[in-house]
């Protein structure tokens, strides 16, 4: 039952016949031709974020006017979970210096940092800690740690081409002169990092990249390091305490406009508490499950887009969230793996993407944005693309190439992952292709802050893919992870010392709840949506048709 | 919030099926229901009409939240797999372990020696393991469970880490360990142990953080910082790319930006 079936294995054949003279090419050094600037302007005109209908402009809020992804907007010009009246703020269920909401790598690496700037911390996060986009990235960390042909300069004009030139150059620089100490860090606490006998980090190209600076762990990077800084808070139990199942819905602010703590709701038992913070770090993620124009994601269960909700009803500005990250390459088949991440070190270690004449189209090491362009107009404008059994197109990835480049065994060793995953489908990545197309992969922007991580409300942190402005308009390979530790740190560090010596008791309120509900009255925005969204919803409308008596919250019961 | 309706949902529904897959019955902790042959446990689950909230995360088979137990009525074998990698088969009788209790022992890394003692120390029950195999068969993700036993308890951590690398810490090793071990967390420990002491330091790193406190890049990065778009990108067009097939040594002709 399992393998291609014989109509793909017949195309498949195409791929193996083209395969030589490639490889032969790439030993030569001899590389499909990149587009030049010019060129990947003209490229991205089929990237899902410049269609018309991709955007849609905000109503209500700090960013009135800004257009983005009309996903996003319905989340945006949601009502709250909870009638902020019926929250009692003088009921405080727990007190702390510290509140982290979310626990995956950002929260975490906060979470550290804010305990040794002497800081009682709790990290409440919605499922378990460490269910994150950090937990499923797969391809690296980058970082300018090779002194002999690399340096910090240059990994920032990397970052600031990949992203259109518009990144905030503040963060970006703070990402990069901070990347190489992320990386000690992360080897202090006894992280797996691919290395020579001698220790010398084994370092890879990615999409965009003048240097080798990719630093991995197999194709496990991201849950290497999300299980190695989940242990090391674990061992700081005494001051770092976890809250799993608790989503935060809003954001507590008190009397001098200081953001003071969080409403929370038990996923489990379905009861709302509060939490009273000196200061509070939104590190909440992405939104992939918002599945926007219907592409399939790569994201976490829970990548739902709550930071942005909280962050920007309490008054914190958007940034760069009219663009939107596809992965050029999602697996489409077979069929339970779709949407499923192929990570881009695939295409690093070598692997053409190909179309069905089993014929080379693209540069495999384009931005991510021109890569995923490409993908789509070779299937949408070109017709090249391949159909699979349930409807779906694609494109090959050459993964065999990587055992003719690298010698045999390379693909088991390097990627185990894919490699145990296709075998259980009964597909031998090193000896046959993966068929892939694009899928929605990150939210390039999120809520403003500088590179203290501070945003426009005292006492309010955010860090990780919930932020925008280091990225610009295109997020780098191998960015995300360091991102996640860069701020994640700095912000974790920068609360502790609010908590110390800047935060202000007083009242604690949720006016700026309210005074949301009134503006999209105002606006004549009456919605029957609440947000933050906290799961997707995935479960067979025709069985919520008939739970009579159920009451349901946006996707929640 | 009134009743839902079809049109209200999102069309990307992961849960539905498309029509003509045939359908197959399964038994979700020994109920009945019949699901699209070709789903997986999780989805089949959503098809049956759950609500996931515990056993549910990166739905991409390496967070380890959907550890799952099945098996067949006329077969005497405890089957595993993750819930988001296992395609459905008729008449699996399944549940998903989403929770199993296992102590974890707190250290202080910095203070633990690489050795088989401090293992036996903080997880004495190393060596109660019988090598039995049990956890072996119980890895949905294929890890050799008691060859990482055995190695741990050799004090081979560097062996231990190797053969370990892979586990999504599901926890279904320990849910039937006769000897009640958590395996799990020994393995990350002797990772831990193994990426900081045995596995050498990398050197280039440390010299590089020492040169960026030094503040050797901060004015160039300071005149990226404030330089015009059209220069940047001129800049950016002009950088050199290191080959793909370059090996450690290859360095570029412009070296005054090292």
């Amino acid at each position: 039952m399992g393998g291609y079936p014989p109509e793909l294995k017949k195309l498949i054949k195409k791929v193996a016949e083209t395969r030589p003279a490639r490889v032969e090419r790439k030993k030569r050094g001899e590389e499909f031709p990149t587009l030049s600037l010019r060129e990947r302007e003209e490229r991205l005109k089929f990237h899902p974020d410049y269609k018309e209908e991709s955007r849609r402009e905000l109503r209500v809020g700090p960013n009135k006017g800004y257009a983005i992804s009309p996903e996003a907007v319905d989340l945006l010009e949601a009502k709250s979970r909870v009638d902020p009246d019926q929250i009692d703020l003088s009921e405080i269920e727990y007190e702390t210096d510290v509140l982290i909401i979310g626990g995956g790598g950002a929260g975490t690496a906060a979470a550290l940092l804010a305990q040794e700037h002497g800081a009682k911390v709790i990290i409440a996060t919605k499922l378990r800690h460490g269910d994150a986009n950090t937990m499923m990235a797969e391809g690296g960390i980058q970082g300018a740690t090779k002194g002999n042909k690399d340096s910090p300069y240059y990994h920032y004009l990397d970052v600031v081409g990949g992203g259109h030139f518009k990144n905030t150059p503040e963060l970006v620089h703070t990402l990069v002169t901070e990347a190489p100490k992320v990386i000690a860090w992360l080897e202090s606490f006894g992280m797996m990092f691919s290395k020579s006998e001698t220790g010398t980090m084994m370092t890879l190209h990615g999409g965009g990249t003048s240097r080798k600076r990719m630093h991995y762990a197999a194709d496990i990077t991201g849950a290497e390091i999300m299980r190695t800084l989940r242990d090391e808070a674990r061992n700081r139990i005494d001051d770092i305490r976890v809250l799993e199942f608790s989503a935060a819905v809003e954001l507590i602010l008190n009397e001098h406009g200081h953001c003071a703590g969080a409403v929370f709701y038990n996923m489990e038992t379905e009861e709302f508490f509060n939490i009273k913070a000196k200061a509070v770090i939104l590190a909440t993620g992405g939104s992939g499950r918002l599945h926007i124009q219907g592409f399939m994601t790569t994201n976490h269960y829970g990548a739902t887009g709550d930071g942005l909700v909280l962050g920007y009803r309490a008054g914190v500005k958007l940034c760069f969230l009219h663009t939107v990250q596809y992965h050029p390459t999602g697996a489409v088949f077979p069929e339970q793996a779709e949407g499923l991440l192929i990570t881009e070190k695939f295409r690093g270690a070598g692997a053409n993407v190909l179309n069905i004449d089993g014929e080379q189209f693209v540069n495999e090491r384009e931005p991510r944005d021109v890569e995923a362009a490409s993908l789509i107009r070779e299937c949408a404008v070109v017709g090249k693309g391949i159909s699979t059994p349930t409807g779906k197109v694609g494109l090959w990835l050459d993964s065999p190439m990587i055992d003719m480049l690298k010698g045999e065994g390379t693909v088991r060793k390097e990627f185990p992952g894919k490699h145990i995953l296709f075998r259980r489908y009964e597909i031998d990545i090193s000896k046959e292709p993966m068929l892939v197309y694009p899928t929605l992969h990150y939210q390039n922007g999120g809520l403003e802050c500088n590179a203290q991580c501070e945003t426009s409300i005292p006492g309010l942190f955010v860090a990780g893919e919930v932020t925008g402005g280091v990225h610009g308009e295109n997020r780098l390979m191998g960015n995300s992870l360091l991102d996640v530790c860069v701020f994640g740190r700095i912000a974790g560090k920068h609360a502790a010392i609010f908590a110390k010596e800047r935060a202000k008791e007083g009242r604690l309120t949720l006016e700026h709840v309210k005074k949301y509900h009134k503006q999209l009255e105002e606006a004549g925005i009456a919605p029957e949506r609440v947000a933050p969204m906290l799961l997707p919803d995935y479960s067979n409308p025709e069985v919520r048709e008939r739970q009579l008596t159920a009451h349901y919250v946006g996707t929640i019961r | 919030m009134g009743k839902r309706t079809r049109k209200d949902l999102p069309p990307k529904q992961e849960g539905k099926a498309t029509e003509e897959v045939p359908k197959v019955p399964i038994f979700i902790m020994g109920k009945r229901y019949e699901v699209p042959a070709s789903l997986t446990i999780q989805k089949a689950f959503e098809y049956a009409g759950y609500q996931l909230i515990r056993g549910c995360g990166c739905r991409g088979g390496i967070c380890g939240a959907c550890g799952t137990v099945y098996r067949f009525p006329d077969s005497h074998k405890i089957e595993v797999g993750l819930a988001c990698q296992t395609v459905v088969q008729p008449n699996m009788y399944l549940t998903m372990i989403p929770f199993f209790p296992a102590n974890r022992a707190t250290y202080d890394l910095e203070k633990v020696k690489p050795d088989l003692d401090s293992l036996v120390k903080l997880y004495p029950d190393v060596m109660r393991c019988v090598q039995c195999n049990t956890c072996t068969k119980s890895c949905p993700m294929d890890i050799e469970v008691m060859d990482y036993m055995a190695a741990a308890m050799r004090g081979d951590l560097a062996k231990v880490a190797q053969l370990s690398f892979d586990c999504v810490m599901c926890g279904l090793c320990a849910s039937r360990c006769p000897a009640e071990i958590a395996q799990y967390h020994i393995a990350i420990l002797a990772r831990r142990l193994c990426g900081k002491y045995i596995i050498p330091k990398s050197e280039h790193t440390q010299a590089m953080v020492e040169r960026i406190e030094e503040g050797k890049y901060q004015s160039m990065l300071e005149e990226l910082m404030e330089m015009d778009e059209d220069r940047l990108k001129e800049l950016y067009n002009e950088r050199e790319t290191e080959p793909e097939g370059a090996g450690e040594d290859w360095t570029p002709k412009d070296t005054q930006y090292l």
